[in-house]
C-alpha cells in the first residue's frame, strides 16, 4: 500500500510538473515565430513575392532551399541579412511607409517587394 | 522537380548503353570525356574512347592544364553528402592523366558559405594534386558577407582590384576575371567598369596571334539569363578580344558542361565537383539536382585543357569522375 501511494504521489507530482512546464514553455515558440507575416524562400523564389503590411510590422524570411540565399534591399542599405543557410531566418521591422524592393545578392534574379502602408 | 528518368537511353546501336541522343544529353549535362581540338576557329570534338584512334601528337601539346569548378565545400544536402570525397576523386582523376597538367584552374565556388574551414579543406585536398600551382577566380559563394575580403586575403596575392589578374605560360595569355561582386537587383553577373578598363589595358600590348584563355565563374555568354546564367557587361569584354585569333573562355557556376563557338571564341563551362544542376529551363529553379547515387559521379567532373603550339588551338577534354559514360563509341562532332 505504502509503495503504491508513493508511486501515486510521484505520478501526480510529475504530471503537475509536466503541466507547469508545458504552460510555461508554450508561449515562447509562439513569440519566436512572431505575429508578422512570413516570406518563404523556396525554389529560388520569395513567396509571397509581394506583401502589403501596416507600419510597424515585422516580416520574417525563412530559407527552405538547399542553397543559401540573402535578403537585401535594392539600395543595399535599408536592410541586409547575413547569408541564410537552409532553415535560417531573418527579420526586419518596417517602421516607415513606402515600397521596399529587395533581392538575393547571391542570385540577383530573385526579387521581392514589401509595401508598407 | 528533378526527373533523372528523362535521360534514360532510348536506342543502343553500339550496345554500350548510350545512343546518340543519350550521348548528346550526357554531353550537355555532364561532359563525358570529350576531346575538343580547335583548328583555325573550327572546333572538332571526339569522345575519349576514340582517343586511341587519334594521332597521339594531336593530344599532346606543349601546355596542358586542368579545370575544376564549384567544389562547394561545406554543402551537405541530399544532392551530395560527400563533397570532400568527390573533390578528392576529381584530384585523383587529374593525377591519373597520362600527360600530367602543368597547373590547375579553379573557376570558383570553392566554398559553399565562405567559411574559413571550407577554404582550408579545399586547400588541403588540392595539395595532393600533382600539379602544385592552382589559379583561382571567386564564385559568389566565396565572397559572402565581407565583399570578398577573406577570399582576397587567401587567394588575391598578385591580383588587381577585386581579384582579377593575368599571367603568361608558354606563349598563352591567361586572364582570370571576377564577375560575382556587387551584383544588382534583377541583374546577372557583372565585371564592372574598373575591371573592364584593366582588361582593355592588359590586352593592348599583345599581338593578335597570342592565344588567350579567359576564365571567370559566371558564364561570359548568355547561357540562360532567366536563371542569372550570364554576365551583364560581357559583350564589352568580348569586344576587346575580337582581334585575337584564338580565344577560349572557361566558366563554372552552372554545374554542367556546355560548349559554344562564336567566331574566334570558344565558350566552355565545366561541371561541378560537388553536385549537378538542371539544364536551363528544365526545372522550376536552378537548385541542386538530386540524382541516384550511382549516377552522381557521372555528372561531376574536371576539364583538361591542352594547348598545342603552332595550331592556335586548345584541345579540351572533359572527364567525369567515373569512367562509365566515357565508353560511348561515337565520334560525331556535336557542333
Amino acid at each position: 500500500m505504502k509503495v503504491s501511494l508513493k508511486i501515486a504521489v510521484v505520478v501526480v507530482v510529475a504530471t503537475l510538473l509536466a503541466i507547469s512546464v508545458v504552460t510555461v514553455a508554450d508561449p515562447n515558440p509562439q513569440k519566436a515565430a512572431g505575429n508578422g507575416p512570413q516570406v518563404k524562400i523556396d525554389n529560388f523564389t520569395f513567396a509571397p513575392n509581394a506583401l502589403t503590411v501596416p507600419v510597424g510590422t515585422t516580416v520574417q524570411w525563412v530559407n527552405r532551399d538547399d542553397i543559401p540565399h540573402t535578403v537585401v534591399s535594392d539600395d543595399k542599405a535599408t536592410f541586409k541579412s547575413k547569408v541564410l543557410d537552409t532553415d535560417d531566418s531573418f527579420s526586419h521591422t518596417f517602421s516607415k511607409a513606402g515600397a521596399y524592393s529587395y533581392f538575393c545578392s547571391l542570385h540577383p534574379k530573385m526579387a521581392g517587394k514589401v509595401v508598407v502602408e | 522537380m528533378t526527373e533523372p528518368k528523362k535521360d534514360e537511353i532510348l536506342y543502343d546501336h553500339n550496345h554500350d548503353g548510350i545512343d546518340r541522343r543519350g550521348f548528346l544529353k550526357c554531353m550537355a549535362w555532364a561532359g563525358t570525356g570529350t576531346l575538343c581540338v580547335m583548328k583555325g576557329g573550327v572546333l572538332n570534338s571526339y569522345t575519349l574512347s576514340r582517343i586511341a584512334e587519334l594521332d597521339p601528337a594531336d593530344m599532346k601539346g606543349e601546355l596542358s592544364f586542368a579545370q575544376i569548378s564549384d567544389s562547394h565545400m561545406g554543402f551537405n544536402k541530399a544532392a551530395n553528402t560527400d563533397v570532400v570525397g568527390t573533390l578528392k576523386a576529381a584530384v585523383d582523376k587529374i593525377n591519373a592523366l597520362k600527360a600530367p597538367p602543368q597547373f590547375l584552374l579553379h573557376t570558383g565556388d570553392i566554398s559553399h558559405l565562405s567559411k574559413p574551414e571550407e577554404f582550408d579543406t579545399v586547400d588541403q585536398i588540392l595539395k595532393s594534386a600533382v600539379a602544385k600551382q592552382v589559379y583561382f577566380v571567386p564564385g559568389e559563394h566565396d565572397m559572402i558577407g565581407d565583399d570578398g575580403k577573406q577570399y582576397l586575403e587567401r587567394y588575391g596575392k598578385n591580383t588587381q582590384g577585386n581579384g582579377w589578374y593575368s599571367f603568361d605560360v608558354k606563349g598563352v595569355h591567361f586572364i582570370g576575371l571576377v564577375n560575382v561582386l556587387d551584383l544588382k537587383a534583377g541583374g546577372l553577373g557583372a565585371l564592372g567598369q574598373e575591371q573592364l578598363a584593366w582588361l582593355d589595358k592588359d590586352l593592348k600590348g599583345l599581338v593578335a596571334s597570342t592565344p588567350v584563355v579567359v576564365f571567370a565563374h559566371i558564364p561570359l555568354w548568355s547561357v540562360y539569363p532567366e536563371w542569372g546564367w550570364g554576365t551583364e557587361d560581357s559583350a564589352q569584354a568580348l569586344g576587346y578580344l575580337k582581334r585575337f585569333g584564338s580565344v577560349t573562355v572557361l566558366n563554372g557556376h552552372i554545374h554542367q558542361t556546355m560548349q559554344k563557338v562564336e567566331g574566334n571564341v570558344t565558350f566552355h563551362t565545366a561541371a561541378s565537383t560537388a553536385f549537378p544542376q538542371p539544364q536551363p529551363g528544365k526545372a522550376d529553379s536552378p537548385g541542386p539536382m538530386t540524382v541516384p547515387a550511382e549516377e552522381l559521379r557521372n555528372l561531376l567532373g574536371i576539364t583538361d585543357v591542352n594547348f598545342k603550339r603552332g595550331m592556335n588551338a586548345l584541345a579540351i577534354v572533359d572527364s567525369n569522375l567515373q569512367v562509365g559514360m566515357n565508353s560511348a563509341a561515337h565520334g560525331e562532332s556535336i557542333y
